[in-house]
């Protein structure tokens, strides 16, 4: 049985990755994926190029296109963040637009019904900033012990949960807690309002208009600590080992079961504070629908970002950028086309750089 | 409550897990080759809104539900050359494929949320049988897709347990390098069998779009997608389970629409919010419920579920 | 030397794999009815050649003839159709599907759908055939290691094999089961067939093979009638040196009990009883070894001493401290180091570092842990210094482990495990898949331990290894303890039969 002498191409594995590559391959990757998503673009009938050009331009043109960027970009650094801590273990919790809600409910509960009106603004946002981690801790910690205990897959059950809280907010925000039936709460009071950089523009005049608000600050400095303890504790060394070969952590004496749980925790609370700091920052009331996709934007910037926290601040401004020009770009859903697109280029393409492409008589 | 509420309930079931069956069972075909494919809800997507879209503008539903086949198909492709040939990450790259799939579905439908009319398929009482009491109404008295629905099921059932191909279907998700040294071609099937998953996804799509909830609204699988990776589980990888599974879904996913219409209901409209969680709450509980009975009977994933295979690595 | 009456020749077999020559043009005859064994030390290029053979790699340059005929084999399947066969040493069983399936598997004039009373009805004929009793309907995971090998030679078998290879078909087996094998692989060899043999026990080379086939370092070293042939002159034709089979070991200076088992209790994966009321002893200065067929609790042994695994019943004390049930962390805690059998899977993080596998235990006390803190420094540190006291040969302490080899990986295991200066060493098979000098090295860190005043605890499908290094031997067999003996009285025929349950069952349970 001869299959005849015809060519055949094969994929071949380079043993070691050039240094070149390594350096070149983000910059490589994210090109293809623009190249791809022009494509698609076409295909839909938008001219590329002016789309490209137009949304750039909205997002990174201006000191005010910058603070819009900031203001998408803060949500998804803290949800970003909060769901590389669960692949670092390789929890795969995809749940964090669900936990984004529950920690928005409960900063929400806390700002309207909990403090007292006049409650000084910095203890205000302390109290809603650890309801938002706990709410979100909550919504991460179900799926943590299903998964630790039972062993049951994570990925539908972190999604499950973000469908059901979907619903629990609306019903608050039609039912109880309802402003006229509409789907939305009452405003909070200005106490429970994240200070904006436009506050201080008398201070600042280059400030003036500037609508970002402090959650920026909080974002940046949640990322450098993440930073510091993933490269010097004690507790994220285990995690590490954990992630790469979970029979060998077993095995050096780490607790699973106490660090699946552990981790679910953070990972949703981070996002319950992403939930938190949009409520208090951007929308200053609870919303049906608040967010436009970051917990699952956030799983996309945390796998391009390598899990490295300090990167995630970085590709969390790049998808700001997208969302903010893409708001502005019709059809609507070009933004989640191109992220979807992004993602795909690169998870496809980062194998490919690990191969030779080889042509076999 | 009489019994023409179950009976209506049970019919609705059958009529709403449609969609998530034609899914499930595609993920079984996909994860019994050794492929996890966790981008189901952007095929349906993909599916629901190239169906309704060749549907409206050709003016043939079965054209649309052929397109969706393809669609479905084609994504499919995507995911097993970039897990099967480059050997990416799985779970990743289902991601991917939803994402994808719910931004592209957006953009291709945005012209289509408006339209109401596109044809639909058609609805079928099978002579006689339609009439049998309860059973009738339960079982035969469907749009046309619910029947092929039925007959999916326990086809597929046989093709995994009685066939040959379904056996090596089997071992190449068991046990990959024990069917290659038999001259089974591990990778060819990998690809047809998760395209062909892709494309019943695919087709999923297109009996919500076409049958069940005749229209296109963004994001209109509603997690259906999701439901389906969770049914594959509780079904321990077997077609007739996921049938059951997917049908009850379907009366619980229902059951809002009848509860509305309950006096307590009725005084308080918000609590449909919380009949709306039902579904998924059942999903996490039935995968709570087989996580127990899995351990018990060691039932498990197909034993490969996951992993890349690669034939020319040196071994020990 | 072109030969026509070869059933099988390959000529001038070249292999490369990334960075190694497995294969360098290796020439390799065998006739009908021979049993030809191929011979060499792990990594010596048996398994490629053979895996070449069979149709499953393609060899940059060289030919295959079948019955003088050049054959080009692009898969399995074109070699199985000219004839030949394999039982892998891993055997290629799909563990769900019953033994007629897995007879079946890939058959390509089966009907479409399955009749499985024909199947079962083909496969009990085979077995009849050629004295290899199995149950078609019995699903793989309930047969015993012996039964699957049946399988396997079944499998191939019924595809009309003519030449059948079989990789280390005796290293999985009791004494008495390979005797079985040895009797079938006779029936076939008078039947016509030709058996390559692959193996690196010495003894069973002399005794079965007709011709011998040594490979060293990817080369041939020798072809030679098996007649004649001394283990020492195959040694040192594997090896390339003279070897010496003992070890000159100081007498065992016994001193305190470190570790005691009484009556421990364990379930394997499948909730089934694993162990059955097994106590030992282990003293300091000693090594006792547990011999016994793989699959009769040696694992779940291991785990339960480590903690890794839960104990239904029984106490366990570690340096006279009751550690029963406690976690793997306080059994590290009180002194147990443990060597697992998996090294890849178990014993190390393939992507951390060199480095970072070294510390996978220490990190959480000073110098490396501080606090909630760790030391990089402090841990690149001691890194270079267990390197050098190891002679791990790797590129630096920040190589991935995954890039070294077996050998070194096992002394990375070693340097954390040793370093720890443990009360009580569990070493399970710490020399599967090493060549000889790293099994030399190996066992030699063993007996210095030893020689220090550690009790280890040395758990061995490889009886050679046993009665090389151990004081003491315990045979183990489903779950129990069927005897014990001082190694300097123990018979090899004797400890063989009670790894096989042993008629003697009634003796062995008084001791």
């Amino acid at each position: 049985m001869h299959r005849g002498g015809a060519p055949r191409i094969r994929f071949e594995r380079r043993l070691e990755q050039p240094r070149w590559l390594s350096i070149a391959s983000p910059f490589i990757l994210v090109a293809a994926a623009l190249a791809v998503g022009a494509a698609l673009l076409a295909l839909v009938g938008a001219a590329p190029l002016v789309v490209y050009g137009r949304m750039a331009e909205i997002a990174f043109g201006s000191a005010y296109g910058w603070s819009d960027t900031t203001i998408k970009a803060t949500p998804l650094i803290l949800a970003g963040l909060g769901v590389s801590i669960a692949f670092k273990m390789r929890l795969w919790n995809i749940g964090a637009e669900g936990q984004l809600f529950i920690g928005a409910w409960c900063a929400t509960g806390v700002a309207l019904f909990l403090m007292p009106k006049d409650t000084p603004q910095a203890l205000m946002l302390l109290a809603m900033g650890l309801a938002g981690f706990i709410g979100g801790a909550f919504w991460g910690f179900i799926p943590g012990v299903l998964k630790a205990k039972l062993n049951i897959n994570e990925i539908i059950t972190t999604l499950m949960l973000t469908y059901v809280a979907f619903q629990w907010n609306n019903f608050f925000v039609y039912g109880p807690w309802s402003q006229r039936g509409f789907g939305l709460t009452e405003q909070f009071p200005k106490s429970a309002w994240m200070p904006r950089f436009t506050d201080f523009g008398k201070i600042f005049p280059a400030f003036q208009g500037m609508t970002a608000h402090f959650g920026i600050l909080l974002a940046v400095i949640l990322a450098v600590f993440l930073w510091f303890v993933w490269r010097r504790s004690k507790w994220g060394f285990g995690v590490k080992i954990i992630g790469d070969n979970p029979r060998a952590a077993r095995y050096a004496g780490i607790n699973l079961t106490r660090n699946i749980i552990v981790v679910m925790m953070l990972s949703g609370g981070l996002a319950g504070i992403a939930g938190m700091v949009e409520v208090s920052g951007v929308v200053h009331r609870l919303q049906e629908r608040f967010s436009p996709g970051y917990g699952y934007t956030a799983i996309i910037i945390a796998w391009l970002a390598k899990l490295n926290p300090l990167a995630i601040i970085l590709v969390s401004y790049l998808f700001g950028g997208l969302l903010v020009g893409g708001d502005a770009i019709q059809p609507a859903g070009i933004a989640g086309m191109l992220q979807g697109v992004i993602l795909f280029v690169v998870v496809g393409g980062e194998s490919m750089l690990q191969y030779r492409i080889r042509v076999e008589r | 409550m009489d019994l023409s509420f179950f009976v209506v309930l049970l019919a609705a079931g059958i009529r709403y897990g449609t969609g998530t069956l034609f899914a499930t069972i595609g993920e079984i075909f996909a994860e019994r080759a050794g492929v996890l494919n966790v981008g189901i809800e952007g095929m349906m997507l993909m599916g629901a809104v190239t169906a309704y879209g060749a549907a409206y503008y050709t003016g043939n539903p079965w054209l649309g539900l052929l397109v969706a086949l393809i669609v479905g198909g084609v994504m499919a492709l995507l995911h097993a050359f970039v897990t099967i040939t480059l050997r990416a990450d799985q779970v990743v790259s289902g991601l991917a494929l939803t994402l994808l799939g719910a931004g592209l579905s957006a953009v291709i439908g945005a012209p289509l949320v408006e339209v109401r009319d596109a044809p639909q398929l058609p609805a079928f009482p099978i002579p006689g049988l339609a009439q049998i009491p309860i059973l009738g109404p339960i079982f035969f008295d469907h749009n046309v897709i619910v029947y092929i629905g039925l007959l999916a099921a326990p086809i597929a059932w046989w093709y995994i347990y009685r066939t040959r191909p379904g056996m090596e279907l089997r071992a190449i998700g068991e046990y990959p390098a024990a069917a290659d040294v038999l001259g089974i071609a591990v990778i060819r099937q990998r690809y047809l069998y998760v395209i062909f998953g892709g494309m019943l996804a695919g087709l999923g799509g297109a009996a919500l779009s076409l049958a069940i909830t005749p229209l296109w609204v963004e994001g209109m699988t509603a997690g259906q997608g999701w439901i389906a990776l969770g049914l594959v589980i509780f079904a321990s990888w077997n077609p007739l389970r996921a049938a059951l599974g997917a049908y009850l879904f379907g009366a619980i996913g229902r059951l809002p629409l009848d509860l509305q219409n309950l006096p307590l209901f009725l005084a308080n409209p918000q609590l449909g919010y919380f009949a709306r969680m039902l579904p998924y709450l059942f999903v996490i509980l039935l995968m709570i419920i087989s996580a127990r009975g899995n351990m018990r009977r060691r039932i498990g994933a197909p034993a490969a579920l996951g992993q890349p295979y690669v034939r020319e690595e040196r071994g020990a | 030397m072109p030969d026509a009456t070869y059933a099988v020749e390959m000529r001038d077999i070249t292999k490369r794999f990334p960075g190694v020559l497995a294969n360098d043009h290796v020439n390799f005859g065998a006739q009908a009815g021979e049993v030809h064994a191929l011979l060499g030390e792990n990594g010596a290029g048996k398994s490629t050649l053979m895996n070449v053979l069979c149709g499953l790699y393609r060899p940059e340059a060289g030919a295959i003839l079948i019955d003088g005929q050049p054959v080009h084999f692009h898969s399995p399947r074109d070699a199985i159709q000219s004839g030949v066969g394999m039982v892998h040493q891993h055997f290629m069983l799909v563990q769900s599907q019953s033994v007629a399936e897995n007879v079946f598997l890939g058959v390509r004039n089966a009907s479409f759908s399955l009749r499985s009373q024909q199947m079962a009805a083909a496969v009990q004929k085979i077995g009849d055939q050629y004295g290899l009793p199995v149950d078609p309907n019995a699903k793989i995971w309930q047969l015993s290691v012996g039964e699957q090998q049946r399988v396997e030679i079944i499998k191939i078998l019924y595809r009309g094999a003519r030449i059948l290879v079989l990789d280390e078909p005796t290293a999985v087996l009791t004494p008495q089961e390979s005797e079985m094998l040895f009797q079938t692989l006779r029936a076939m060899k008078n039947d016509g067939k030709t058996i390559i043999f692959i193996s690196h026990k010495l003894e069973e080379v002399i005794s079965i093979a007709d011709n011998v086939t040594v490979l060293r370092a990817g080369k041939v070293a020798a072809t030679t009638p098996a007649k004649g042939m001394t283990k020492a002159q195959l040694a040192s034709l594997m090896v390339g040196r003279q070897v010496f089979f003992q070890f000159d070991k100081a007498p065992a200076k016994l001193g305190e009990v470190r570790l005691a088992l009484a009556g421990v209790e364990a379930q394997d994966d499948k909730f089934l009883p694993a162990l059955r009321g097994v106590s030992l002893e282990v003293r300091s200065g000693e090594i006792v070894g547990i011999a016994g067929v793989a699959g009769n609790g040696q694992r779940e042994l291991a785990e339960t001493v480590t903690g890794l695994r839960k104990l239904t019943a029984g106490k366990i004390t570690v340096a006279g401290r009751d550690v029963t049930g406690s976690p793997p962390l306080v059994m590290i805690d009180a002194g147990i180091a443990y060597v697992p059998e998996d090294r890849h899977h178990t014993g190390t993080a393939p992507n951390l570092s060199v480095a970072e596998n070294l510390a996978l235990k220490a990190y959480r006390k000073p110098p490396i842990g501080h606090g909630a803190l760790i030391a990089p420094d402090a841990m690149q540190t001691s890194a270079v210094d267990l390197i050098r006291a190891f002679d791990i040969s790797t590129p630096g302490p920040q190589t991935p482990a995954r890039k070294l080899s077996g050998g070194n990986l096992q002394k990375v295991i070693l340097a954390r495990e040793i370093s720890a200066e443990p009360q009580v060493l569990i070493a399970a098979s710490p020399t599967r898949g090493l060549d000889i000098g790293a099994t030399e090295s190996v066992r030699k860190l063993l007996l210095a331990q030893r020689d220090e005043g550690a009790a280890i605890l040395l758990i061995s499908e490889d009886l050679d290894e046993i009665f090389a290094i151990s004081d003491r031997i315990v045979v183990m067999y489903e779950g129990s303890i069927m005897g014990e003996f001082p190694t300097a009285e123990a018979e090899i025929g004797q400890v063989g039969l009670l790894m096989a349950g042993g008629e003697h069952g009634a003796h062995a349970s008084a001791v």
